[in-house]
């Protein structure tokens, strides 16, 4: 299957390593990962930030790079999340009805990465070694947007060598909100001081999660206490293989 | 015009208040304590339920078509009302409402009223216009009480002094009721309360509430409460006034099947409350020989001015949004600087203002949806939440160094080589805050983050200069 | 302008111009939740009583010819010899020395406050949420007089136990006067956790009465 990657802004510019673990996997299984190059962002900062008009023209920027790619992988759930919930409102409120057609024939394109591992590809093995003990952090929008329920954790249970444990309130926020962390900063970091308090508590050597927002929240703050743990986006897990290691 | 939502327009913006806040440990502890418990008696009420999400739905769909014929069904709960013997009066604003209420209690030379909790009073701040004109308002809900006592401000919805423990309401009880001594444990203090009030409720003349129900079809008034001081203030007292925002209503009496399930098991994690009170006009032998209800606006036809928020009116002030919210837990209701706290009083309280006030209210949320999620009527409050920040910035009530960051941002996101040369940048001025590898404090805008976090310097190579590379490689093979 | 007409005109200002006609609106609203009875009349009474005693009342059974003997053994337990009683309600329930009943035919508040407890018929009942619901009949008794004395004893006959809320909310035509009551008064304000004894009857007994 040739598979179009939108990387993401964020992961194109701090995050390359996950953009780059999921052409691994993808091209492990047997797939062609393409890359358009004219793409940049879903526009999701400004859409939840209120600036709806700057998003709107990041909007048509999206679909201009991808309007007749068959399928599109996001290792982003807030990103599919903004895509699925709001083109189409911002498409409506522009009265565009070419545009909101071609919105709703885009977005039942678009998945998360382990959305597209388990409902389109259909495997959640995907020959992954990855010897430690992980903790997963269930994102938000994954969790409440796109109902990713239990495909992350299917994902990482086939992963050899791979020791699962439970988060504990594991639902609750990680604080970051996007510009939330920058105009809250305390409220965040309080939010944070909970979550990492229930990262550290698992023991576990890993933290891992769909989106580098919460992990670069969740890893702030475990790399300024010298905790001893990392986080880690979860494509990067599922492209360890057993050559990776020292 | 006098549209008022308690103090709010003076209150201080949402991350000042959060940052003082944040430095009281006992709130904080009494917080999570308090929306700890409630949140597991709630999942465990719900659970029990399995058309818990039917009933959601219906109870939304009830409330969308109230609020789109709300013309008709406050005339029809008008007529309905009138006719069984109640007097109904209309308030555009808090001002209006207040001068309303403090006339019927004058008519009857009276200087004293009871009140049952409606916070409704507390928007128009009638506690204050009633002292002014020379009439005691006493509270009778044990919370608001305590609040009263104490003279404090109510910081949730339901358990307005959640943020109190039971020591900080023993020390109020002792001081402000003149009592020698006092236990400690819950019931010395609900003891207290009783013989407090008992004297009052059998003997004041008028009696205040407000309504969580207004039925159309019968002109009925329902009051959802537990403690027993509604079932006091609504039946012995001679004359009734009750207090109601006009969004209140519901079509039919009928429609209570919903609502009465719903509200209890989200607001106090039980599968009923205690007592509920229906009543409509006069009831001969029965209560009060003069009821009054007072429909209020204040703000409210704002709110349903805007299609794409006016499903804010649709609550029915249960709380559970208050007690899933990961930043409410951590500050508690004070900081929003309103009655109406959490993320209901963050898209409620800027709106009934028309968002002239409470602009960073919108902003005091990191859109996790917990509260859509137990929101007994579906309100979106995320979607209405961005909503709400697209009016603040059209306003032009954003910060101008926001502006000038998101218009930057927006730059750099619009083409693909603008994105390219914004990273070489980044890369380039990140070099002054890297230390040893990591980014320990950044500048203006950003410092906040880095107060408590580390950021991990950025990659020398972006995704898009690997593949590009790689591509460049592939080719050459 | 009056505020009635300035508040009125403001909703149709916001209201869309061409809305959908309001009956069949109203009709189209979805209802697929449960409304109808699954327990049988054993089962509903059993829930009943049981979620009664979650919610700290006492609870008691017995047979339509032996109310008088067990309002007199209920009494007996809790120590209590005077009550008054909403005024119709049956004679032949009382059972005489050393208990009495004064009835309700305009008691004082004080007069109220200074008894042992009262007693009163009800409406209906709900099992799954162990309510009483009370339209304030002659046997009943004015809103008052249940709510002063501090303790309620509440004769409720099985055939009037439902088991959903909408059973009972249907049951209900023509409400006037409608007062419903789950436990004791109680209350959540302090620490979160239910704490009985505040402004109602602290104490609450039932009496379920049935035919078998």
């Amino acid at each position: 299957m040739l598979i179009s990657l939108f990387v993401t802004c964020y992961n194109d510019t701090l995050f390359p390593n996950t953009g780059k673990a999921v052409v691994r996997v993808l091209e492990r299984l047997g797939h062609t990962v393409e890359f358009r190059e004219a793409q940049t962002c879903c526009g999701q900062m400004h859409y939840n930030t209120g600036y709806q008009r700057d998003a709107y023209a990041l909007m048509l920027h999206f679909m201009k790079a991808f309007g007749n790619a068959k399928v599109i992988c996001v290792p982003s759930s807030s990103c599919v999340a903004m895509i699925r919930d709001h083109f189409p409102k911002m498409a409506a409120r522009a009265r565009d009805i070419e545009l909101s057609r071609q919105v709703s024939e885009l977005i039942p394109r678009v998945f998360e990465f382990t959305e597209l591992l388990c409902d389109e590809l259909h495997v959640t093995d995907v020959g992954a070694y990855f010897p430690h003990a992980v903790t997963y952090h269930p994102s938000c929008h994954g969790l409440r947007s796109l109902n990713l329920a239990d495909k992350p954790l299917q994902l990482l249970r086939h992963v050899e060598g791979l020791s699962l444990v439970e988060l504990g309130n594991a639902d609750q926020c990680c604080g970051f909100g996007g510009t939330f962390s920058i105009k809250n900063p305390e409220v965040s970091a309080a939010m944070l001081a909970d979550k990492a308090r229930c990262v550290l508590n698992t023991g576990a050597e890993v933290c891992t999660a769909t989106d580098n927002s919460c992990l670069m929240q969740i890893g702030g703050s475990l790399s300024r206490q010298k905790a001893g743990m990392r986080c880690l986006h979860i494509a990067e897990i599922l492209a360890a293989e057993a050559r990776d290691v020292p | 015009m006098s549209i008022r939502v308690g103090e709010a327009a003076e209150a201080a913006s949402f991350p000042s208040a959060a940052r003082a806040l944040l430095a009281n440990t006992q709130l904080r502890h009494n917080v999570r304590h308090a929306t700890d418990v409630i949140r597991a008696k709630r999942a465990a009420v719900v659970g029990e339920l399995p058309d818990w999400q039917e009933l959601r739905a219906s109870a939304h769909a009830i409330k969308r078509h109230t609020l789109g014929h709300l013309d008709y069904y406050l005339e029809q709960f008008e007529a309905a009302c009138t006719r069984s013997g109640g007097q109904v009066h209309w308030a555009c604003d808090a001002d209006e409402a207040n001068e309303i209420i403090i006339n019927i209690i004058r008519s009857h030379q009276e200087k004293e009223v009871i009140k049952v909790k409606t916070m409704t009073s507390d928007e128009t701040r009638l506690n204050a216009a009633l002292e002014a004109a020379g009439i005691t308002p006493y509270e009778t809900d044990l919370a608001d009480l305590i609040i009263q006592l104490g003279r404090d401000r109510p910081s949730h919805i339901v358990v307005p002094a959640l943020h109190r423990n039971r020591m900080e309401i023993r020390q109020i009880f002792l001081e402000r009721m003149g009592l020698r001594e006092l236990g400690n444990g819950p019931e010395d203090l609900t003891n207290a309360a009783r013989r407090y009030l008992r004297e009052k409720f059998l003997r004041v003349k008028v009696g205040i509430s407000g309504a969580n129900f207004a039925i159309a079809e019968t002109g009925s008034i329902c009051v959802v409460e537990s403690e027993g001081n509604g079932r006091m203030c609504i039946s012995l007292p001679r004359v009734l006034i009750t207090l109601v925002g006009i969004e209140k209503v519901i079509p039919r009496f009928s429609d209570l099947e919903v609502f009465l399930q719903l509200l209890p098991r989200s607001a106090t994690g039980e599968r009923m409350n205690p007592y509920n009170s229906i009543w409509n006009g006069v009831a001969q032998g029965d209560g009060p020989e003069e009821f009054h209800v007072v429909l209020l606006d204040n703000g409210r036809t704002q709110v349903l001015a805007d299609s794409e928020s006016r499903d804010t009116l649709d609550c029915i002030r249960c709380g559970a949004c208050l007690n899933a919210c990961p930043v409410y837990r951590q500050t508690g209701g004070h900081a929003y600087g309103s009655i109406y706290a959490g993320p209901i009083g963050a898209i409620l309280t800027p709106q009934l203002q028309d968002m002239q006030h409470s602009a960073s209210l919108p902003y005091a949320s990191s859109l996790c949806g917990a509260c859509y999620e137990v929101c007994p009527v579906k309100i979106n409050i995320p979607e209405i939440l961005i909503h709400l920040r697209g009016r603040v910035v059209e306003n032009g009530d954003s910060a101008l160094s926001e502006r000038v960051a998101m218009k930057g941002a927006r730059f750099a996101l619009s083409t693909a080589s603008h994105l390219s040369s914004f990273q070489a940048l980044a890369r380039m001025a990140q070099r002054a805050f890297l230390r040893n590898g990591v980014i320990r404090s950044l500048p203006g805008l950003l410092a906040g983050w880095s107060e408590t976090r580390d950021l991990p310097p950025i990659p020398k190579e972006s995704f898009r200069d690997w593949w590009a590379k790689r591509n460049d490689g592939a080719r050459a093979k | 302008m009056s505020a009635k007409h300035e508040i009125l005109r403001r909703i149709r200002s916001c209201l869309e111009s061409s809305r959908p006609d309001r009956d069949s609106d109203y009709a189209a609203i979805p209802r697929a939740y449960r409304h109808a009875s699954q327990l049988d009349l054993g089962s509903r009474v059993d829930l009943f009583e049981q979620r009664l005693r979650e919610y700290g009342a006492a609870v008691y059974r017995c047979r339509t010819d032996s109310i008088q003997e067990t309002i007199a053994y209920v009494l007996a337990a809790r120590n209590k010899a005077q009550l008054v009683n909403a005024a119709a309600v049956p004679a032949h329930w009382l059972p005489s020395s050393p208990y009495s009943f004064t009835p309700d035919k305009g008691l004082t508040y004080e007069e109220l406050d200074a008894s042992e407890g009262v007693l009163t018929s009800c409406t209906l009942a709900i099992a799954l949420t162990g309510t009483i619901i009370m339209r304030h009949t002659p046997s009943e008794g004015r809103r008052a007089l249940g709510l002063i004395p501090d303790y309620h004893l509440c004769i409720v006959a099985a055939a009037q136990v439902v088991e959903t809320v909408p059973e009972a909310i249907r049951n209900i035509e023509n409400p006037g006067l409608v007062t419903t009551i789950s436990g004791p008064s109680a209350t959540a304000d302090i620490e979160m956790t239910r704490i009985k004894g505040v402004h109602g009857p602290r104490s609450l007994d039932v009496v379920i009465v049935s035919d078998s």
